[in-house]
């Protein structure tokens, strides 16, 4: 047993486009780096220098402040150089192509390129048109697999492992790329997840991803282990999938009433940011079962991670085509 | 006079239900008929393992001119169309400006003869600028040469303006084409909504969005007794309600793409724009009821829906891309690996839905080979195997989604009255 490790653990792919194709040794892989980053944060190493003299890219086509801001300082911990470049609204409406945009980014010397776009799939063609590596900070209602990561490393740091785990996703699964990595990365870790929202909000054959289906927040309370309470958009409200915020909050909302009937040591997550009396109430938010301050912390220690995995990738490949 | 005999290939007329190994006379751009004691004429064709049929029509394209020359000229599509083995096809009056008056008519009539390829046949626009709003002056469309009527991609949302084209258009004894889909069910949709839309968070398009304005659709025919003809059907419960329906009498026909029945939305995890098509790419159950309904006579054309655009046009994040694949260059092989290679159309069935039925849902002279008739021909090579190379296409688009595949069959000469107008390079 002693090559184990030469092909469970060592990291292979050029981009991270989602957890959808990562296995469960993979995802692992990020998260022991990231706990690796966290135990050297709190030994005081700070800084690191493994990304010194690269340049990553942040490119965000839809706005995000916590996502950016994370993004940015992970590979400035690593000692990356980094380009901002926030464009907001389509690639149509300044005349450039999203794909011209990316390859003007690239010339600049970018080695990894950080991408939020409000289109599934735009960092995958991103990925076939432009020579660096890519990550996804969250392609339209598809994957977020950054967000799916810490929210995994957070539940994690709190029970151990997902093995067995009972996870409720709750709210707007339809629109939700936090919803469908989380459901890659949770199954694939062993935890059984329930996706629990308004029917309006529950997209066809979801079972199919290997999730149960609930439409009632207290009917699989007292079965949950953990709770993430995804983000409601108001202005999804318009197109009428459910009748108003208070009733939404009535039957979806996390407030002190359900957390009585939940169960003793019941985590609760938010993405964020959070809509306070909506998703979740302020009791909730600020008591002790929330870890939504830890997603935060944990979230810049997830992204050095995949930085540093990808980065060091890189290296290996071009090693192997100076070789070749 | 000036004769033609295409000599030993396997004819194929469904118009006189014949398939047969035989020989073809032509005599001033008319057809003699299947002449088996001539040997010799002004011009020999050896036809020895070919396929020798009526000209194929492709009832349902859009070229782009006038408005988008980038995309498609009629030159460069009635080319597109000649490599595909089409000697006629159909254009949707969806340029810009719109084929809703005779004049705009007449000048596709007089592209198509400048660039003097295969024939092509205006369709007029349905409502002025096919804005869905007041009837096109369909009369005087038929006068400078329209053949039916149709608001292109636009589905003629407005029952009470489908009702009054199909009765006007009756006394034409003409068809309306209507692109069968509820627009606010499908606003912003990019995928079939199903498993795939879930997994790749692409907004979906419900087949109820289809099988809501086939049934309001068939209503309205039945209530008027007009001509009515279902675009691009995709869906299961399409085939049935149409099948119902022409089990009651109700004068309908519709037409089936060779991507609906070659390629599901499983495609769609590409993410490449080639697959974003209107309707969308649906599951294998409905490519098998769509089958079942070319095969039992329930659609009677198979259409291309050649929807050319620029590349820059579809170089584009998925949400902003154009619905359409351009498909006249590969019609015909998509056909035979999706029919003929299974089994489920035997060449007969196949060249009527490509030729005989388009030309009589058309009301057009063609689409046969009975004495007298147009010497519009395409002979095809069915065995011989090659590449779909999207650069190598006539039209002068590239957004098809069988770019690479290895394919059976092409047409390898295509004669148009009589003239030889396409000839495969060896």
């Amino acid at each position: 047993m002693a090559n184990m490790e030469s092909s469970a653990s060592k990291w292979t792919k050029k981009h991270l486009l989602g957890l959808e194709g990562l296995s469960a040794e993979e995802i692992t892989l990020i998260l022991d780096q990231a706990a690796e980053f966290k135990r050297l944060a709190a030994a005081g190493e700070t800084k690191l220098s493994p990304l010194a003299g690269t340049v990553v890219a942040n490119l965000f086509f839809e706005n995000s402040t916590r996502t950016k801001t994370s993004f940015s300082l992970a590979a400035k911990r690593l000692s990356a150089d980094t380009i901002d470049f926030t464009a907001s609204g389509s690639s149509l409406s300044k005349g450039e192509t999203f794909f011209d945009t990316a390859r003007n980014i690239e010339a600049m010397g970018a080695n990894q390129v950080v991408v939020r776009h409000g289109t599934p799939g735009a960092p995958h063609l991103l990925a076939k048109h432009v020579d660096v590596a890519v990550l996804n900070a969250g392609d339209g209602t598809h994957e977020h697999p950054t967000q799916a990561l810490l929210d995994i490393f957070t539940v994690r740091e709190q029970r151990g492992s997902l093995e067995g785990l009972t996870v409720t996703l709750v709210g707007d699964i339809l629109h939700s790329r936090v919803a469908r990595s989380n459901i890659w990365g949770l199954t694939k870790l062993g935890a059984d997840v329930i996706v629990c929202g308004p029917s309006t909000l529950i997209p066809p054959e979801v079972e199919r991803l290997g999730v149960r289906v609930s439409n009632s927040l207290d009917e699989v309370l007292a079965e949950t282990d953990c709770i993430n309470l995804l983000r409601i958009q108001f202005e999804r409200q318009r197109n009428a999938y459910f009748p108003s915020i208070r009733e939404y909050a009535h039957f979806f909302g996390m407030n002190g009433d359900r957390i009585q009937r939940a169960k003793d040591d019941v985590v609760i997550l938010a993405p964020g940011p959070i809509n306070r009396g909506v998703e979740i109430t302020p009791d909730v938010a600020d008591g002790s079962h929330s870890v939504i301050l830890d997603q935060v912390t944990n979230g810049l220690v997830i992204r050095m991670a995949c930085l540093y995995l990808l980065h060091q990738r890189q290296q290996e490949l071009a090693t192997q085509e100076a070789t070749a | 006079m000036s004769t033609t005999l295409i000599r030993g290939g396997r004819i194929i007329d469904p118009s006189q239900q014949i398939d047969r190994v035989g020989n073809l006379l032509l005599r001033d751009g008319r057809v003699v008929g299947i002449d088996d004691a001539t040997t010799v004429a002004d011009q020999l064709i050896e036809a020895l393992g070919m396929i020798v049929c009526p000209g194929l029509i492709d009832a349902h394209v859009s070229f782009r001119e006038p408005g988008d020359e980038k995309d498609e000229t009629i030159e460069s599509g009635t080319a597109a169309a000649l490599a595909g083995g089409m000697t006629s096809v159909a254009c949707m009056p969806d340029s810009t400006p719109v084929v809703d008056n005779r004049a705009a008519a007449e000048f596709v009539k007089l592209q198509c003869d400048r660039a003097a390829h295969c024939n092509v046949f205006p369709l007029g626009a349905v409502t002025k600028g096919n804005a869905g709003t007041e009837l096109a002056e369909i009369g005087q469309l038929i006068e400078g040469g329209a053949v039916a009527f149709s608001d292109a991609t636009n589905p003629i949302a407005n029952a009470e303006i489908m009702r009054r084209a199909l009765e006007y258009t009756r006394m034409f004894n003409r068809r309306v084409f209507n692109q069968p889909h509820v627009p606010e069910l499908i606003d912003k949709g990019v995928m079939h909504e199903g498993f795939f839309s879930t997994l790749l968070g692409l907004r979906g398009m419900p087949v109820a969005a289809e099988e809501i304005m086939v049934g309001r659709d068939l209503a309205l025919a039945e209530l008027t007794g007009g001509r009515l003809h279902l675009m691009t059907i995709s869906t299961a419960e399409s085939v049935e309600r149409i099948q119902r329906a022409k089990a009651k009498g109700i004068h309908v026909t519709a037409e089936v793409t060779p991507h609906h029945l070659a390629l599901t939305d499983a495609e769609l995890q590409s993410f490449d724009s080639s697959f974003k098509v209107s309707p969308p790419l649906r599951t294998q159950n409905h490519i098998n009821a769509l089958i079942g309904g070319l095969r039992d006579g329930t659609i009677d054309i198979i259409c291309s829906d050649h929807q050319p655009y620029a590349q820059e046009k579809k170089d584009l994040e998925l949400d902003l891309v154009p619905f359409g694949a351009i498909g006249l260059e590969t019609l015909l092989p998509v056909c035979i690996k999706a029919l003929i290679e299974p089994e489920h159309l035997t060449w007969l069935q196949l060249i009527d839905k490509l030729s005989w039925a388009p030309a009589k849902l058309l009301g057009l002279q063609k689409g046969t080979l009975s004495t007298g008739a147009d010497a519009d021909v395409t002979i095809i090579d069915p065995n011989i195997e090659w590449t779909i190379d999207a650069d190598k296409f006539a039209s002068k688009s590239r957004n098809t989604p069988f770019n690479g595949w290895t394919v059976r069959g092409r047409a390898s000469m295509v004669m148009v009255n009589g003239q030889v107008r396409y000839q495969l390079a060896d």
